[in-house]
């Protein structure tokens, strides 16, 4: 249990630091790579939780996927490599602000109403984490759901190529 | 197909999808879909009204068809039974225990409409191939016709009234997008954009209305348990008044009537057929419609039956008069034509306001056909007349000689407006006014009477100006291709015969007996006989409107008639060119007579009855000139202005929240939520 | 393990993203803000699918990976079309919504 707190601790921190290193650098590509330490964190976090399915295609879809999406991104707005132009707008103290508040609300919120509840990780737990309950789950309970995303998913394909065409 | 007419509506929404999706790639692009789906639908109301015709033979104990053989007459006893309307519904959605339904409820005001829709679309559909023809929106302009007929059947099938507001929102929609059709002139998006919001203006009241009348009845929406309840005075008298007063709104902002009647005029800045079809025969009338629909909630709310002056006949009076004056100092024929539409309207609203049902309802009815046949005249006009002008002084006059299918229709038209015996608008405008005089309503009966005198003078002005004197604008006029002359014929055919069905002056009244509601209606409504001092009155004073107007207008011209008595021309008219008399008359008579008597007559002449003419001409327009100046443009147009400027005001203090950044629009909506989660946790 | 330790790492991680989105300017990095808000709700979903010994909270994790992988798509596009159109990827410079 104590390791499980200390390695939660420890990616948590990193995870943090990395967070604020996504919003605060100069440095586009830096952004992104402080991104990938984040989604790693949060695969990470899932595997402490037992959910090793989610982790692995949290690192997948978004380390694999997503992040060279942004680098692509990156690459064809020809943002600026060097931190020498200004990456933040002229409401940075209200979003400061706004974001505080925010987080004092939410965090007023959990304490009050989750105290100090444990997570109980056992074998059932671990039982419940398995691929095979997660397909069971997804292609059984939520079978409707998932083939409206997978239609979602071909209309944001249409409309990404629809959007971006040069014509 | 009284229990599937739904049937009716859904032929024109599938043609919209079908068009929508598919018309560029058939060989006419999209139109011959348009023309199929409305002309099913047509073919399928008139299955509706033959099999209601038949509904109601039978509850009276003979069939349409042995009535047809026993002639026209109807006999006393016959209207005693009671016919319930068809109605089918289905339940759309639940909510909090209530049932929210969608269906139709088909009876003779229904089926009334169902034909008069489905043919005036059907006539238009056919007119735009060639009026439209070529246009860069073509395929859309039909997409958009079919929306619009499929929109207006499901407001007139609808038995409830949730489902009226949801057809009427739509037709609305479809006004708009009509209207806006050459959107690239920024006078078009404006007036679509006036007509848009004039109009949702009045839906407020409506949308209230709905509301009250939901409550009022029990929470129902059921048109008929509505109805019911109105009768019976449920929940107490002021309740129905103020939801018929809310339900009034929705009418003045639907059918033009004054003070929101300004948008009307504007939305004749849309393809001509568009005003034909929405903006004369059926969406304005939809207000109209709304009114007979749940006239026991206006029959209890406004007490009808007490004479005297109420809310609903004093705004349709005073649309009647201020519309008919408007239509004097207009140079452009649509104008015309739409400032006469609001004048119509403006007696069917009174006729609903004075207890005349039947005739509001039947006015209605004819009223579509020979309006819906002006404004395709007037299209006509334009398409090969006077190169896609609408200016009546500059680019028209002398057309007779060129178009004179359109000038025959045209006439028969402007003859059946003017409400001139056989043509079809004297009977129903003729029950109007004499059902007004039936509850006491004495005062509409005299302005009804002024309108017809005003109607009839300025439609004489109109065909002055597009069919006599010399042709005034370039190029060479002439004939409409049949696409187009085709329907005029029709509608001019239906102009003159459509009056028939209910001629009181020879007992006819097959209208009122088959479409008059027996069920959840006043019984009250009483239909008075024909009495021929009336009528004959109605008719002299048509015939001094055409009078004056001719006589007025066509002294203007200066062919050597000026020099004549206008009156005596007006007889020479009547006498049919009879020149050999005319010849024998110069050389034998008037060489005799010359001298003393004839400047005596001449003197006459030209001070004494010019001057009369004259002067009532003048008046007439002068009256017409200060209406449009003062009361339409200033008074009606000022207090529009002063709520948007005061709005604009209010805007400006709050345009520096919108500073048109996205991100700042995210700041003010992550606080909002935070202060409210706040609030939340405070107060719980 | 409690289970606030994950709600409130997500809590802030979502408060990271507010902030991202309304102080970045470049398009791309505010997508990115998105993704931190995105992944906190992941968090919080697979933190209560264990809470309760449930699967149905990772089955909706993945269906939230899967419309995140779509919104980024979509998102770069439009900041792509935004960058083509007005010569930079600045939000600032969309404002034509200005009252």
């Amino acid at each position: 249990m104590v390791a499980e707190n200390v390695a939660f601790w420890i990616i948590a921190a990193a995870m943090a630091g990395a967070a604020i290193g996504v919003v605060r650098t100069q440095n586009v590509v830096h952004a992104a790579l402080f991104l990938v330490v984040v989604l790693a964190g949060a695969a990470a976090q899932y595997i402490l939780l037992a959910a090793e399915f989610v982790a692995w295609v949290q690192v997948l879809v978004y380390i694999g996927a997503i992040v060279i999406l942004f680098l692509f991104g990156i690459m064809l707005t020809r943002a600026p490599m060097r931190g020498d132009t200004e990456l933040d707008n002229d409401q940075r103290w209200i979003a400061a602000v706004t974001a505080l508040f925010v987080l004092g609300v939410l965090v007023f919120l959990l304490v009050d109403a989750f105290g100090d509840r444990a997570i109980k990780v056992d074998d059932s737990l671990r039982a419940v984490g398995l691929s095979q309950h997660v397909a069971d789950s997804i292609f059984r309970t939520y079978v409707m759901p998932f083939e409206i995303v997978s239609m979602l998913l071909l209309a944001a394909l249409v409309g990404a190529v629809a959007i971006a065409r040069r014509d | 197909m009284l229990d599937y007419a739904w049937i009716i509506a859904f032929i024109p929404a599938v043609s919209f999808v079908a068009i929508l999706l598919l018309g560029r790639k058939f060989p006419r692009h999209g139109s011959e879909i348009g023309i199929a789906a409305v002309g099913a639908s047509f073919v399928l109301a008139c299955v509706a009204v033959v099999q209601w015709i038949n509904r109601v033979e039978n509850a009276t104990g003979a069939s349409a068809f042995k009535a047809l053989g026993k002639g026209f007459v109807a006999k006393a006893g016959e209207h005693e039974a009671v016919v319930k309307p068809v109605v089918h519904s289905v339940t759309w959605w639940q909510s909090g225990g209530l049932k929210f339904g969608a269906g139709t409820q088909i009876d003779g005001l229904a089926v009334v409409l169902l034909f008069v829709v489905t043919l005036v679309s059907l006539l238009v559909h056919v007119y735009s191939t060639a009026y439209m023809h070529g246009d860069r929106r073509y395929t859309y302009f039909y997409a958009a016709l079919s929306l619009f007929t499929a929109s207006m059947l499901l407001l007139v099938i609808a038995d409830n009234t949730l489902q009226l507001l949801v057809g009427w929102e739509l037709v609305g929609l479809c006004s708009f997008m009509l209207i806006g059709h050459w959107w690239e002139e920024g006078a078009n998006s404006n007036a679509a954009l006036k007509a848009f919001f004039t109009t949702r203006t009045g839906d407020v009241g409506l949308m209230i209305g709905v509301i009250v009348t939901f409550f009022a009845a029990g929470q129902t929406f059921n048109i008929v348990s509505i109805n019911e309840a109105a009768l019976a005075g449920k929940g107490g008298h002021a309740l129905w008044l103020g939801g018929a007063v809310c339900l009034l709104v929705g009418i003045i902002g639907k059918s033009g009537q004054f003070p929101l009647h300004t948008w009307l005029p504007d939305a004749m800045a849309g393809p001509t057929p568009v005003s034909a079809l929405i903006h004369a025969a059926t969406m304005v009338v939809a207000g109209v419609y709304l009114g007979a629909r749940v006239y026991g909630v206006f029959w209890q709310g406004f007490s009808i039956d007490a004479g005297g002056v109420n809310a609903m006949a004093l705004i349709g009076g005073v649309t009647i008069i201020i519309g008919a004056l408007l239509a004097f100092v207009q140079d452009d024929i649509k104008k015309v034509l739409a400032y006469s539409t609001i004048s119509q309207l403006g007696y069917m609203v009174m006729g609903l306001g004075v207890g005349a049902w039947t005739a509001a309802v039947f006015h209605l009815f004819t009223h579509a056909f020979f309006k819906a046949l002006l404004f395709l005249g007037a299209g006509s006009i334009s398409h090969s007349g006077s190169h896609h002008s609408f200016d009546m002084k500059r680019d028209m006059g002398g057309l007779r000689k060129y178009m004179p299918i359109t000038f025959t229709t045209f006439m028969i038209g402007s003859a059946a407006l003017a409400g001139l015996p056989p043509f079809a608008g004297f009977f129903s405008k003729d029950e109007i006014i004499a059902t007004a005089g039936h509850f006491g309503y004495d005062a509409f009966l005299y302005i009804g009477l002024a309108g017809a005198f005003l109607t009839a003078a300025y439609m004489t002005r109109a065909i002055y100006y597009t069919f006599f004197g010399e042709f005034r604008g370039h190029g060479q006029p002439h004939e409409s291709p049949p696409a187009i002359t085709g329907p005029l014929v029709v509608l001019a055919a239906f102009s003159v015969f459509a009056g028939w069905l209910n001629a009181t002056v020879v007992h006819v009244e097959k209208f009122q007996q088959w479409f008059e509601p027996r069920f959840a209606f006043p019984t009250q409504v009483i239909h008075p006989s024909f009495r021929f001092g009336e009528g004959a009155i109605a008719v002299i004073v048509a015939l001094a409107g055409v009078g004056v107007a001719y006589a007025y207008y066509w002294r203007g011209v200066g062919h050597g008639v000026t020099e004549r008595n206008p009156l005596a021309r007006l007889g020479y008219r009547f006498l049919l060119n009879k020149y050999y008399l005319d010849d024998l008359y110069e050389r034998v008579i008037v060489a005799g007579i010359k001298g003393p008597i004839a400047r005596a007559a001449y003197w006459t002449n030209q001070n004494l009855i010019d001057a009369v003419i004259n002067g009532v001409g003048k008046g007439t327009r002068a009256v017409g000139q200060f209406t449009y100046d003062v009361i339409d443009q200033r008074v009606v147009d000022g207090a529009v202005n002063g709520i948007a400027e005061a709005s604009g005001e209010t805007g400006g203090l709050l345009r520096y929240m919108q500073s048109g950044r996205v991100q700042w629009y995210a700041a003010i909506l992550f606080f909002a939520v935070a202060v409210l989660s706040l609030a939340l946790i405070v107060f719980s | 393990m409690q289970i606030n330790q994950f709600l409130i790492l997500s809590a802030f991680l979502f408060c990271t993203g507010i902030y991202g989105v309304l102080a970045r300017r470049n398009g791309v990095l505010v997508l990115m803000s998105v993704e931190l808000m995105l992944n906190a709700v992941n968090i919080n979903l697979v933190a209560f699918a264990a809470f309760n010994h449930s699967v149905s909270g990772q089955v909706f994790a993945l269906f939230v990976i899967t419309i995140a992988a779509a919104e980024v798509g979509v998102g770069l596009a439009i900041v792509l079309l935004i960058y083509r159109n007005l010569r930079s990827p600045d939000l600032d410079h969309v404002d034509q919504l200005k009252g």
